[in-house]
């Protein structure tokens, strides 16, 4: 064990000495964080609604002065107004307009006799997200177009009320536990994999081969100092991570040291997939070639940027097996949930069991020779 | 995994039909010799011939695709990690750490062998002292010219003071003045301590000059095997000739070989040739004569003692630059580009 110290502090002192390594692996993550935090996390506004209205009635007034009070308020849209409906379609086929309103013919009329009229929305859905929050809006507006003016004197449908258990979670908050993964994850691809094979093609591998350190001491001392490298960027990240999303009572110790424990976890977990991978390539471009590849076979379906409820069945299997998604989801149930370590059991056994696993496998497979 | 040594003995290398095969390609074949204690051994052959191959088996690097060696004492196959502790090895690559200073590459070197502490500090000390780099001990490995990284790696591979020292090609690609400092230090390892060294080498005047006996590789094998002194005596004439006419000899090499004290001749080309010859001065005499003879003009004329080429020309067939390079590169790849 003594030995395998040796190739910690060779390690350390190489991090020291090179704050580059950490650099790189806590920028990707905190801008992603930072950036992706504030892309997707707010609500659509601003988008411009072609109106027109070709009925003129005092129906059709009221639909206006409702669109109006939107575009005025919540911004979700800002209505402009169109004399001629074919000139409102070629302007949302430009992309000037994100959706067209047409009021018919005869819509007031219809309406007082009751024909129940139609308005039509026209949205571009090349972009979902758009369409569907301006779709979502007008659907409200037409719902309280049709909210009956007088209260019945007994209530006949039922209502839902929405209680949301824990304080507001943007989505920069949703994010962050994927960042400190993430950043794990840089640090086991970059202190850990491509520095390894780097060392082994400059021949340093062959300088600690002919020293008597055995098979087991390089394979402890290889993956202890990977493990040290990331769980310190994890750390890093997960604190500047929780200030900057402003994580509610993260501080409390009991509550960073729960988190901790996974961070380091987390990094045996990766470091050890990282060696299992790394354990016969000698060639420097293997590793920059699969590590984009990598990322997104293990990132992407983790769940931390989308719900694993939202993907295809062959995707929710192929999460199952990764073991970002055990990490992504013990932070994401510690920072956001609060709710302590025994929530997160499956988590721990999964990394645990791939722990095992990989760790095993690359030590069937690393050669102690040349 | 437990020691078994064997039988003492004042032999600090003995290796019994040693081979290694990469597919179809055999880099040693079936090799067998022995390195008394304290003696400085030489392998010498071009790059290809095995000999990277040979010095990785003995150093545990490389297992054996057939037989064994005993290093130190100890079997390679059976016991490599006492070898390994009883052995220095300078490897060709430059192995130390071009990211951690002189000092550090040093004391984690002496961690792998177990030194903590203040043995290691001293140690550390004793080693840059004893390599002429106290003064860059906090200097990055990087920084360092070839000829004082090469003294960072005899450093390195002094660091547990080991019986035998393995030096692969200690002065590839350094500067003349680098490589005689080299070449000093190496020599002053022996005659101050009485190391057992071993090196491979491709440059014969590096083998002539520091080894008590030298072994000729090619093609994976030993041809020869002695001292340079003998190994030298061994080839029919003591002088190397070399001339230039003006013009082709009309009767070629066969007349030169008529000569009487022409040993053997070789055309070179353009109307050069070597001979070889017990009596240099009288055969340069006798050529003198002949180019008068045969209204040739000698453009040049050279008299040399016979040096290791000749001895390598001699055993293999081809000059030791004449390795066919296809061969060469193919060994090299084979065995992870050495």
């Amino acid at each position: 064990m003594k030995r395998a110290l040796a190739l910690v502090e060779r390690d350390m002192r190489k991090f020291r000495r090179s704050p580059a390594l950490l650099f790189a692996s806590l920028v990707m993550p905190l801008v992603q964080l930072v950036i992706l935090g504030n892309a997707f996390g707010g609500n659509i506004k601003n988008v411009w609604l072609g109106v027109v209205n070709l009925d003129h009635g005092p129906k059709s007034v009221d639909v206006l002065e409702r669109v109006r009070a939107v575009g005025a308020n919540a911004r979700t849209f800002l209505p402009t107004d169109y004399d001629d409906e074919g000139a409102a379609v070629r302007d949302l086929r430009k992309g000037v307009l994100s959706g067209v309103l047409i009021i018919p013919r005869h819509y007031s009329r219809d309406l007082l006799e009751q024909h129940q009229p139609h308005l039509a929305l026209i949205t571009d859905n090349t972009d979902r997200s758009v369409a569907g929050a301006v779709g979502e809006q007008m659907s409200t507006l037409v719902a309280s177009i049709n909210a009956p003016q007088v209260t019945p004197r007994e209530a006949s449908q039922a209502a839902l009320d929405v209680v949301e258990v824990y304080p507001y979670v943007d989505y920069i908050k949703y994010l962050l536990p994927g960042s400190v993964a993430l950043a794990i994850f840089m640090t086991a691809m970059i202190g850990g994999g491509l520095l390894f094979i780097d060392d082994k093609a400059r021949g340093l591998h062959e300088g600690y081969m002919v020293t008597p350190i055995t098979k087991w001491e390089l394979i402890v001392g290889f993956n202890l100092s990977g493990v040290i490298k990331a769980a310190l960027a994890g750390e890093t990240v997960l604190v500047l991570g929780a200030v900057v999303a402003r994580v509610p009572n993260f501080f409390q110790p009991m509550r960073v040291l729960e988190l901790t424990f996974m961070v380091i976890l987390t990094s045996i977990a990766l470091i050890g997939l990282m060696f299992f991978i790394m354990a016969r390539i000698s060639d420097p471009l293997v590793p920059r070639a699969i590590f984009g590849v990598l990322n997104t076979l293990l990132f992407f379906p983790s769940g931390a940027i989308y719900p694993i409820a939202g993907f295809p069945k062959w995707l929710r299997v192929m999460s199952q097996c990764d073991p970002f998604t055990y990490a992504v989801h013990a932070f994401r149930t510690l920072l956001l949930k609060d709710v302590g370590i025994t929530a997160v059991t499956t988590d721990i056994v999964a990394l645990l069991l791939t722990s095992a696993v990989v760790l095993a496998g690359a030590t069937s497979l690393f050669r102690r020779t040349l | 995994m437990r020691a078994h040594p064997v039988p003492a003995s004042d032999q600090a290398i003995s290796v019994e039909g040693i081979s290694k095969r990469f597919g179809a390609l055999v880099a040693v074949d079936n090799v067998s010799f022995r390195v008394p204690a304290g003696e400085i051994f030489g392998l010498l052959g071009p790059n290809g011939a095995g000999k990277s191959t040979l010095i990785r088996m003995l150093t545990t690097l490389v297992p054996p695709t057939s037989g064994t060696a005993v290093v130190a004492g100890y079997d390679i196959v059976h016991d490599p990690n006492s070898v390994r502790t009883r052995i220095g090895v300078i490897p060709q690559n430059m192995t130390s750490d071009p990211e951690l200073t002189c000092a550090e590459n040093l004391g984690i070197h002496a961690r792998l062998y177990g030194m903590t502490g203040e043995r290691r500090r001293q140690r550390t000390e004793e080693l840059l002292e004893a390599v002429n780099l106290s003064d860059r001990a906090n200097a990055l490995a990087a920084t360092l010219s070839g000829g004082m990284r090469r003294r960072l790696e005899i450093a390195r591979g002094l660091v547990h003071d080991p019986q035998i020292l393995f030096l692969d090609e200690p002065t590839t690609g350094l500067d003349p003045v680098s490589r005689i400092s080299v070449w000093e230090m190496i020599s002053h390892l022996r005659a101050q301590q009485g190391r057992t060294l071993f090196l491979t080498t491709h440059y014969m005047d590096e083998a002539d000059r520091l080894c008590d006996r030298v072994a000729i590789v090619d093609k994976g094998r030993i041809v020869a095997l002695d001292t340079p002194v003998a190994l030298k005596a061994s080839v029919p004439g003591a002088s190397r000739i070399e001339l230039q006419f003006d013009r082709d000899l009309p009767g070629g090499a066969a007349e030169l070989e008529r000569l009487p004290a022409a040993k053997s001749v070789r055309a070179l080309g353009s109307a050069t040739y070597r001979i070889s010859s017990d009596r240099g001065p009288a055969s340069a005499q006798e050529l003198v004569e002949l180019a008068r003879s045969r209204n040739l003009e000698l453009k040049s004329l050279s008299v040399q003692s016979t040096s290791l080429d000749d001895v390598f020309l001699h055993y293999t067939g081809h000059a030791l630059a004449e390795m066919p390079e296809n061969e060469a590169s193919a060994n090299r790849r084979r065995k992870g580009g050495h």
